[in-house]
């Protein structure tokens, strides 16, 4: 069964157009895993709002379950949000500091169903369990947790009414080196346990690349490559893809002391003055002269492994 | 190579209302001129508040340094007198910070703020600060210095502003540079960047770093010994090949298992470390680790063990024997 489509999304602002996302095309299976990996500004926060209609995109389509959700009325939109939610990054920031851990996992219930009092309760209860924290902490305040168990929190409430899609927005780099194994493992088991399917935003492209089964890579609004997680990390193509495996350290100096590094040059360029044709010719190390002029389609140069670069 | 610095059993407390917080509890460690040492640890752990221990910049209150030796060329920075500190923060001992939009003065120009130091501290004239200004920008990789130098800080991205900060840091030849966690709020491939330049300067112009942060591959590529800290205290140290080769701390243990890596194939289910990090308030009597330790002992929770040699210049606080 496939899920979202997007095409051609610019987002625009007075002064200026920012192209946020720039033209993406892209599908996430039912039960599977997307990975999109960039750095900061390449759209990929934008991009998850958009698909769950966060921000009303300027143009496209995204297909949710066979359905448009950019054409979708605000009251139909707000049914179907029971099925697709969201976890934030930063776990100070997205709990109401106000709410106890309770009424925070609570809220998705009371608002999208009929479910009170006794039931209500048992539900709050079973789903602090499901994330690992005590049912006995629901009457704490979020400041009363640590970073780890406020990102349970988090998880908790987009699971309350079982939803089918969860975009996770860069979820674990708040978090210390050693909870986010804790939190990868528990997305993993949920999403086994739930039969979810994961939009999974991150930068981090060690962890992508475990909790992924396909990642897609963004740069300046477009999708550079896409490709099956061992694919993308054994034979890589599109230039910019592989800079980035090179700049990621490994923990392990022997390794590190025989890798060949790629050292990019120069600073990601605004989104407002992009280059013309493709838009890493100014940085990449081996752009020729087609690359400053045209834009690069995304081909298909293995079964579903996708790069847009003239070299590749 | 001779030893530049000595830290003998460092104590940073912090007194606050909830208690006292002993975020450095007795930490020791050396570092030869040239020499690049990590300082590896989670939030909290303390590895920041030792650092600032050393220039002497803990805000006072609530924050004390209440015991301990820190020798530097031959003086003790703690007993120096506070004209003698000054003389020595950013001109034998430079530090940069992880977040340059907030250690850099936003209302003025970075020509301004780098000229501070050399007129300090070097006794330069407006003239030739300028010129070795223009030679620290383009020595960091600033392109286009002579427009740039008139330029405020948020006028520069966030890499390039670390570069001004490293400029600045290295503008008066420091013995040591102290870098807090410098690549933490940049993009990895601009993070690349920013550890090669400290890398080739700091090699060619023979300075001491010290690395301070949690990500266990900038340690692996660019030091050559390192320090893992927990709950305010060193919990392992030694050449950075040898730790991760054979860690022998439970931590270290636990921190590199828990680590997806590029280079191997993928694990079937990550090892994270159980429980929570520490309530530094509320430290459990022994070892500070014990809570959250599997090779725990009946020892642990009585007695705090202390650095003991494990291999080669590698030191472990462990009760527990690990396998080699």
């Amino acid at each position: 069964m496939y899920f979202p489509m997007t095409k051609g999304i610019i987002r625009q602002q007075k002064i200026a157009e920012v192209k946020a996302v720039d033209g993406v095309n892209f599908f996430i299976r039912k039960g599977e895993t997307l990975g999109l990996v960039g750095e900061s500004g390449c759209g990929k926060t934008t991009l998850g709002r958009c698909l769950l209609q966060l921000i009303r995109p300027t143009s496209g389509e995204v297909y949710f379950e066979g359905v448009d959700l950019c054409t979708m009325a605000s009251d139909h939109l707000r049914s179907i949000r029971q099925r697709m939610q969201i976890i934030f990054q930063d776990p100070f920031d997205s709990l109401d500091p106000r709410m106890t851990a309770g009424e925070i996992v609570a809220e998705p219930l009371r608002v999208h169903t009929r479910i009170r009092g006794r039931e209500l309760r048992e539900k709050i209860a079973e789903l602090l369990k499901i994330v690992g924290l005590d049912p006995s902490m629901k009457d704490r305040y979020p400041h009363q947790f640590s970073g780890g168990q406020r990102q349970r929190l988090g998880i908790a409430r987009a699971l309350a009414i079982r939803p089918s899609f969860i975009v996770c927005d860069e979820p674990i780099s708040a978090l210390d080196v050693s909870i986010q194994a804790q939190i990868i493992n528990l997305l993993e088991d949920l999403q086994g346990e739930f039969d979810l399917t994961y939009l999974f935003i991150a930068h981090d492209l060690s962890v992508v690349r475990h909790i992924s089964h396909r990642v897609a890579v963004m740069y300046l609004g477009k999708i550079v490559e896409v490709a099956n997680r061992d694919a993308l990390y054994r034979v890589a193509k599109h230039p910019y893809t592989i800079a980035l495996l090179s700049a990621v350290p490994i923990p392990d100096p022997i390794v590190e002391a025989s890798r060949e590094r790629i050292i990019l040059r120069g600073e990601i360029p605004s989104p407002i003055a992009l280059p013309p044709g493709c838009n890493f010719h100014p940085r990449c190390p081996i752009g020729v002269e087609i690359c400053q002029k045209e834009i690069p389609s995304p081909r298909e140069i293995e079964e579903g492994h996708w790069v847009a670069c003239h070299l590749a | 190579m001779g030893i530049l610095l000595q830290v003998r059993d460092l104590k940073t407390y912090f007194y606050t209302d909830a208690g006292v917080v002993k975020a450095v509890d007795g930490v020791s460690y050396d570092l030869k001129e040239g020499e690049t040492l990590g300082l590896v640890g989670e939030s909290g752990c303390g590895k920041s508040v030792s650092a600032l221990s050393i220039l002497r910049l803990i805000a006072n209150p609530p924050g004390k340094i209440v015991g301990g030796e820190i020798f530097f060329e031959g003086k003790d920075l703690l007993k120096i007198s506070e004209k003698e500190i000054r003389n020595i923060r950013g001109n034998h001992i430079a530090m940069i910070f992880q977040e340059p939009m907030t250690s850099l003065n936003p209302v003025l120009t970075i020509g301004l703020q780098i000229g501070e130091a050399l007129e300090l501290h070097r006794n330069m004239n407006k003239k030739e600060a300028r010129e070795e200004i223009l030679r620290l920008l383009r020595m960091v990789g600033i392109p286009d210095p002579e427009r740039r130098i008139g330029d405020y800080p948020h006028q520069f991205s966030g890499g390039m502003r670390q570069r001004v900060m490293i400029a600045m840091a290295l503008s008066c030849n420091p013995k040591l540079l102290i870098a807090d966690e410098p690549t933490t709020a940049v993009d990895v491939t601009i993070q690349a960047q920013l550890l090669e330049v400290v890398k080739e300067l700091t090699s060619r112009l023979g300075t001491a770093v010290m690395l301070i942060t949690h990500n266990l591959g900038v340690v692996a590529r660019h030091v050559n010994r390192m320090a893992v800290m927990y709950a305010g205290r060193i919990v392992e140290q030694g050449p950075a090949a040898e730790v991760y080769a054979h860690p022998q701390h439970p931590y270290t243990i636990g921190l590199l298992a828990s680590v997806p890596r590029l280079d191997k194939p993928r694990k079937e289910r990550l090892v994270p470390i159980d429980g929570q990090p520490p309530n530094l308030i509320l430290l459990p009597p022994g070892c500070s680790f014990m809570p959250r330790c599997s090779y725990r002992m009946e020892i642990c929770s009585k007695e705090r063990p202390e650095l003991r040699p494990v291999g080669d210049g590698h030191f472990t606080a462990c009760w527990a024997n690990m396998e080699r």
